[in-house]
């Protein structure tokens, strides 16, 4: 096929030509289900509207593949009320492909834990047969149901059809975005909170954020149930919600036993004793175990391989970490430990949380530039003046290890220990009366 | 016919939020919610989850093309409402679950997915699917095409997806510009550009906030010129470092083309805090061609990667903690690839990311 010869074969009926696509043909075979038979299905089977937009998208993809460029840009589209959640895309080869010239995505706001009903999932697809291309992505990279492929017009008739059966935008912009959570509580025994209730309580309290972009720049939260971090919060999210446990982790001696019995003694030593990033288990002459809990950190690796014979402990909260993010423009960062502890069990507790995201994402509306995520900021003022702002108190959790710089003014070191000592001392005193 | 100013007024949003996921979890998932007491798993593919209260539940596991088609979506609805009890999920990386209550009922809802082209697996030490970002079919800025790299990529790793024949879970991610969004990986396959963008000149006064382009850049390459009597932009290209962050704002300073944008694969990412804290990936080859639609050389080097991490870690090793034991030297080594000063970290940082010891791998 030579370029500008997209024309391709003459209709037989009513329906245009197809353009050939001699590049995503090679895309069909093979073992792994094939996004490019789901599109031609739609091109040749789906409405009729599907057809023509899908026949022109096509058209364009197999462009990109011949020339190794892409051909959307970005504009200004959204709904009656909001100023973000959809992404414009105009083709800037609409003159060949005018049926897709507009191909925007509605980013959707998915239930936590991604569960779907058959119910839901096929009025999504009626929905988006009716008023998009007939595409959609279950998820984007922030969570987001992605309803691909719709025309200005339609927009809003898409979006008042998700709405009215409960779905919303979620985030584009310089805007707090969509978030996610881990399966959690709803199906893993390694869940150290109720994930489904942090998400939607901080989210749906800061949706203005969301709908109106008005932030210096993105704001991501994430939500784990546990330190193996399943939906990569502490690299992916502004302010990352980490379940873990204070207490002991809890051992099933007897499942311990049945474990090494089965996999070997060399194995469990190998795979559980040497593997402890800090050291703190050993295995007895009798085939139980023995864990250093205050040696412990809670990294997962040992209740991961011994599912059945530990777990974690009763004590449970979340741990907090802010800044994380992608390259632009310093380069990855990954977030930083600034609460290693707080309970989030009651109804005061959740609340906590929602006020202390609240405060978080006005600290980053006051203080970021322009086009700055937080964790930049952080870099940028140091994280002492952060701490400083939003009153959290200092914590070696915080760190590897100290500075190892002597190139810091220290004439306030006396007043600094003695709000550490009163704090201790605080803390000491308030453990004394509780119990 | 006139239309009464109701009839055109826009609906006003229903600001709903995120939804309440309990009307669309499982009625088991539901009961037992935050009662869970420990899992294993049967088969690759396939997780037992057993509540306090003695309730089991059986996960399947399949990989999806992500990007799905209304058809698609309603055949595995199907499938949900034959075989499964009407719920599925997806996990973080695109693939569906489905829950059943019963073992007897695993085995003909395996068959089912199978039979309509949905692959088991992707559970515990398996490739499961890749990370992936939009590309050609819908991203303003790509360099290339994620939903083909994955599809290729996918077809050539199925057997580590269907089975868990891996030392641990080996996860890959892919990214169409360096901004990245794709994530970090065990193994990282991300457009790297190596040429500064063109500029085309007529368009920039009209199309860009300079003032903004000046400040995206890393490196403050880029100063306000004059160029052929109108504003535009211009580039110190001895210190542009072609990271494509101005081309977002400025479309006209292309960055991507044909001869100049390329692939480079990382490795050794991870986002668990299980064993070792969470690392990002790092370099391991860059320059291969942008090759598509089967991207040839790139999937011989990740094959490759794959090979030598598969026979040689340890149980539970992940592919950072695999090279940590073993060594750079022997990475090199064993994959054919190339060490070069390119592999010398230049960023902000890069002197803690040398070798300040007398540790060394023979």
């Amino acid at each position: 096929m030579k370029d500008g010869d997209h024309a391709g074969d003459k209709p037989e009926t009513g329906k245009p030509a197809i353009h050939p696509t001699p590049h995503l043909d090679q895309l069909e075979d093979g073992p792994w289900p094939s996004f490019v038979t789901g599109i031609k299905k739609l091109r040749d089977e789906g409405s009729q509207n599907n057809q023509l937009v899908m026949n022109d998208l096509l058209g364009q993809l197999d462009m990109s593949y011949e020339n190794r460029m892409g051909y959307w840009k970005g504009g200004a589209v959204s709904v009656f009320g909001y100023g973000g959640g959809v992404i414009p895309r105009f083709s800037e080869v609409a003159d060949k492909f005018p049926e897709s010239k507009e191909f925007h995505t509605l980013r959707v706001m998915p239930p936590p834990g991604f569960h779907y009903t058959t119910d839901l999932l096929r009025n999504m697809a009626d929905i988006w047969e009716e008023h998009g291309s007939g595409l959609i992505a279950f998820h984007g990279q922030s969570g987001d149901i992605m309803f691909q492929g719709c025309t200005t017009e339609n927009t809003q008739k898409a979006f008042d059809a998700l709405n009215k059966i409960g779905f919303d935008l979620g985030g584009a912009g310089p805007a707090l975005r969509t978030s996610m959570s881990c399966v959690g509580a709803a199906r893993c025994e390694q869940s150290c909170f109720d994930e489904q209730r942090a998400l939607r309580g901080v989210i749906n309290n800061l949706l203005d954020e969301m709908h109106r972009p008005a932030l210096p720049y993105k704001f991501k939260f994430k939500f784990s149930g546990c330190a193996n971090d399943c939906v990569n919060a502490i690299h992916r999210s502004d302010m990352a919600v980490i379940g873990t446990w204070r207490d002991d982790i809890k051992i099933n001696q007897e499942k311990v036993k049945e474990h090494v019995a089965e996999k070997g003694r060399k194995y469990t030593i190998d795979t559980v004793v040497s593997m402890c990033p800090t050291r703190a288990i050993s295995l007895n002459d009798d085939d139980t175990i023995e864990i250093d809990n205050k040696s412990c950190v809670r990294c997962m690796h040992c209740i991961n391989v011994m599912t059945k014979a530990l777990s974690p402990g009763d004590d449970k909260g979340v741990s907090i970490l802010v800044g994380g993010k992608r390259s632009l423009k310093v380069g990855d960062l990954m977030g930083i430990m600034v609460i290693p502890f707080m309970k989030l069990e009651t109804d005061e507790d959740f609340e906590t949380l929602e006020t202390l995201a609240e405060d978080m994402v006005e600290f980053f509306a006051d203080n970021a530039l322009e086009h700055e995520r937080i964790g930049e900021t952080i870099d940028r003022i140091g994280l002492p003046a952060f701490l400083e702002a939003m009153e959290i108190d200092v914590d070696p959790n915080m760190v590897a290890h100290p500075t190892t710089s002597s190139y810091v003014r220290t004439d306030d070191f006396d007043e600094e220990a003695a709000k550490w000592f009163e704090r201790k001392a605080q803390e000491a005193g308030l453990q004394i009366s509780a119990e | 016919m006139s239309q009464t100013a109701e009839d055109v007024k826009p609906r006003t949003a229903d600001e709903v939020g995120v939804p309440d996921p309990f009307q669309y979890m499982h009625p088991t998932l539901k009961e037992n919610y935050g009662a869970w007491d420990y899992h294993d798993r049967p088969r690759a593919g396939v997780l037992r989850h057993v509540a306090k209260s003695g309730d089991v539940i059986y996960t399947v596991r399949a990989g999806t093309q992500r990007q799905m088609d209304v058809f698609t979506i309603r055949k595995l609805a199907d499938i949900a409402d034959n075989f499964a009890e009407g719920f599925v999920r997806f996990t973080t990386r695109s693939n569906i679950e489905y829950m059943v209550t019963k073992e007897e009922m695993v085995e003909p809802l395996i068959d089912a997915l199978n039979d309509a082209g949905f692959p088991i697996g992707g559970t515990g030490a398996s490739v499961s699917m890749i990370s992936h970002t939009q590309g050609w079919l819908h991203c303003d800025i790509p360099g290339t095409d994620a939903s083909g790299v994955v599809k290729g990529m996918m077809d050539m790793l199925h057997n580590e997806f269907i089975q868990e024949k891996m030392p641990n879970r080996l996860k890959i991610t892919t990214s169409c510009c360096q901004i990245n969004c794709g994530g970090q990986g065990d193994i990282a396959i991300n457009v790297q550009y190596t040429k500064p963008p063109k500029i085309n000149h007529d368009l920039v006064a009209n199309v860009c906030e300079r003032p903004s382009v000046v400040a995206r850049c890393p490196v403050a390459a880029i100063r306000p010129a004059m160029v052929n009597g109108k504003p535009s932009l211009e580039i110190d290209e001895k210190k542009c470092v072609c990271c494509g962050a101005c081309y977002p704002p400025c479309p006209p300073m292309q960055i991507n083309s044909v001869e100049s944008t390329k692939i480079a694969i990382w490795v050794g990412g991870k986002h668990s805090n299980a064993r070792t804290k969470p690392t990002f990936h790092k370099l391991a080859v860059a320059n291969l061609p942008n090759n598509a639609p089967h991207w040839p050389e790139v999937k011989e080097v990740v094959g490759r990667i794959v090979a030598a991490y598969k026979s040689d870690a340890k149980h539970w090793e992940r592919m950072g903690e695999w090279i940590d034991r073993i060594g750079w030297p022997r990475f090199f080594e064993m994959t054919e690839l190339a060490f070069t000063k390119h592999h010398l970290d230049i960023w902000t940082g890069a002197r803690h990311t040398m070798n300040h010891s007398a540790h060394i791998h023979f």
